[in-house]
């Protein structure tokens, strides 16, 4: 088996996440490769999100939450006293599972990250928001209407403008929860179609529970099982000759 | 199967009655001032100060008292908006929110917010005293600022309540930090509720007599200065209706139109602005 390829970019080691006396997440130990698409499949109530949200640290902000162990990323301990937050969210994207966009237009919803970083220069903001339109695959379709509010753009449409706004601030790594589940399969194909298309710049770590998206995109695979990570490896390797019988279950719909 | 109809159409017959009194209720006040105030009603009235003899029912008019609560009421409302702003962003962006301190502060606003409205005049009354100030325009609007704080910040609390969780976590995860959320995001998506919320604090206080008998003041003339005295349209209709002439009575009633015109055309300005600033809002 070769893992040359799947270099970390994360590592997680003996992450143990509690709200309140409930332990969400045991001991996760864990190496995410650098850009590649690493999936996290498992079925709902697992701990996936939260394993997400600790990562960019937005389960901070959550009551009565408690994290023990190391999250490394390009080797720095992100919950090290001292280290600025905004600074290690900046250096992730977050897909949410219903497209979340700014109470704004179009183009200050790309622009907002870049504004809020400094960036006040209107011609290099100009240039910004139609390079990651058009990665996103959205600059064709809103180009001409770019100071309407981006309420008013459809669902699929909204979650590359999401896509579009995270790329903005320039990130290392690409968080998606689940970003497909809102949309339609035309839409989930554009997004996922964005995705694979961004591996070769950006670790890209997606959370969910579609096995057919997993088989279509991951190059790396975490199944996660009440809080335990079961089995990782390699897509091909987990997918087609998965070790544990928990992931074999999961693989063949026993456990959803 | 009859009977499940039945009471159907009767608490139906209770909703709609309940809402009819309301509607009268309104009705019934709406009449009353315009019947007994609109003959008085005249644009002397509006733009000319009261002179000699103006309470014994000669000429003059009562531009003294709108522009008074006019300054008044727009200088508290400016003031409370400037305070209980930073109280809201504090309490729900700054604070873990099952600890104490928002509690106390949220069961205080609530308290405040019952105080009836001489109590306040009073206190206004004892800061006088205490900073050996006069009635003047600047203690009627610290007193009716006191007014209006609770009023707005509990009003504009529950709309900062409302912002979805996934709007707050879009903000963060971009590496914004909680002031750049509060204040770039939050402040668009709430900006209607904020202005619904600024409009019952300013209604509030350009209709309040009670805190302004004590620490404004009154005057004929228009208030130049913070440290003049200030008249105010309920306390001239408080006065007016005070006096035993019919004309001075009619004159009441017709500031209490005037009064009413003020609230309905503030409302529906800031319903306009709100509007405008609304095409943005996200669910």
């Amino acid at each position: 088996m070769n893992l040359a390829r799947f270099r970390p970019h994360i590592s997680l080691k003996n992450l143990n996440v509690y709200y309140g006396n409930l332990r969400v997440l045991k001991d996760i130990t864990l190496d995410i490769p650098d850009r590649q698409i690493t999936v996290i499949l498992g079925p709902s109530g697992c701990g996936k999100t939260t394993l997400l949200k600790t990562l960019n640290r937005l389960l901070d902000f959550v009551e009565g939450v408690r994290i023990e162990g190391q999250v490394l990323v390009d080797g720095e301990d992100i919950y090290a006293p001292g280290i600025e937050v905004t600074r290690i969210r900046k250096k992730m994207g977050l897909l949410s599972q219903r497209p979340q966009v700014l109470p704004m237009s179009i183009y200050d919803n790309v622009a907002y990250g870049p504004r809020i970083h400094g960036l006040k220069d209107k011609k290099k903001l100009d240039e910004l928001v139609e390079r990651y339109l058009r990665i996103a695959g959205l600059w064709d379709e809103v180009k001409d209407r770019l100071r309407e509010p981006a309420g008013r753009l459809s669902l699929g449409q909204q979650q590359r403008l999401c896509l579009a706004r995270g790329l903005a601030v320039e990130p290392e790594i690409i968080l998606g929860d689940e970003p497909t589940s809102a949309l339609d399969p035309q839409s989930s194909q554009n997004v996922e179609r964005c995705l694979v298309s961004l591996k070769s710049q950006y670790t890209v770590l997606l959370v969910t529970h579609i096995l057919r998206q997993a088989r279509r995109i991951a190059d790396y695979i975490v199944f996660l099982y009440l809080g335990e990570i079961v089995e990782h490896g390699p897509a091909e390797q987990v997918l087609n000759n998965p070790l544990d019988p928990r992931t074999k279950a999961y693989l063949s719909g026993e456990i959803s | 199967m009859k009977w499940r109809y039945l009471e159907e159409k009767v608490f139906q017959g209770l909703m709609i009655a309940a809402t009819l009194l309301a509607a009268l209720v309104l009705l019934i006040i709406l009449g009353t001032i315009l019947f007994k105030g609109a003959k008085a009603l005249s644009l002397e009235m509006l733009f000319r100060l009261p002179k000699g003899g103006y309470y014994l029912g000669r000429e003059g008019g009562i531009l003294n008292a709108i522009v008074g609560s006019l300054q008044l009421a727009g200088g508290a409302t400016l003031l409370a908006l400037t305070i209980s702003l930073p109280i809201v962003f504090y309490l729900n962006y700054f604070t873990r929110p099952r600890s104490l301190w928002p509690i106390i502060t949220r069961f205080s606003l609530d308290v405040l917010w019952g105080v009836p409205s001489i109590v306040y005049g009073a206190f206004g009354f004892l800061l006088m005293t205490w900073l050996d100030l006069k009635a003047s325009l600047l203690l009627g609007i610290i007193t009716l600022a006191f007014l209006e704080i609770p009023i707005m910040g509990r009003a504009m609390d529950e709309v900062f309540k409302l912002v979805p969780r996934d709007l707050l976590d879009a903000s963060f995860s971009l590496g914004a930090t909680r002031w750049e959320t509060a204040w770039k995001v939050v402040l668009r998506q709430t900006l209607p509720g904020i202005v619904t919320a600024i409009l019952i604090a300013f209604g509030r206080a350009i209709g309040d007599a009670a805190s302004v008998l004590l620490t404004a003041g009154y005057t004929d003339n228009l208030t130049t200065s913070l440290f003049q005295p200030v008249a105010s349209l309920p306390l001239a209709i408080f006065f007016q209706l005070g006096t035993p002439y019919p004309e001075v009575q009619q004159r009441a009633y017709a500031a209490a139109i005037i009064l009413t015109l003020i609230i309905l055309a503030v409302s529906f300005v800031s319903r306009r602005i709100a509007r405008h600033y609304s095409r943005h809002l996200v669910l």
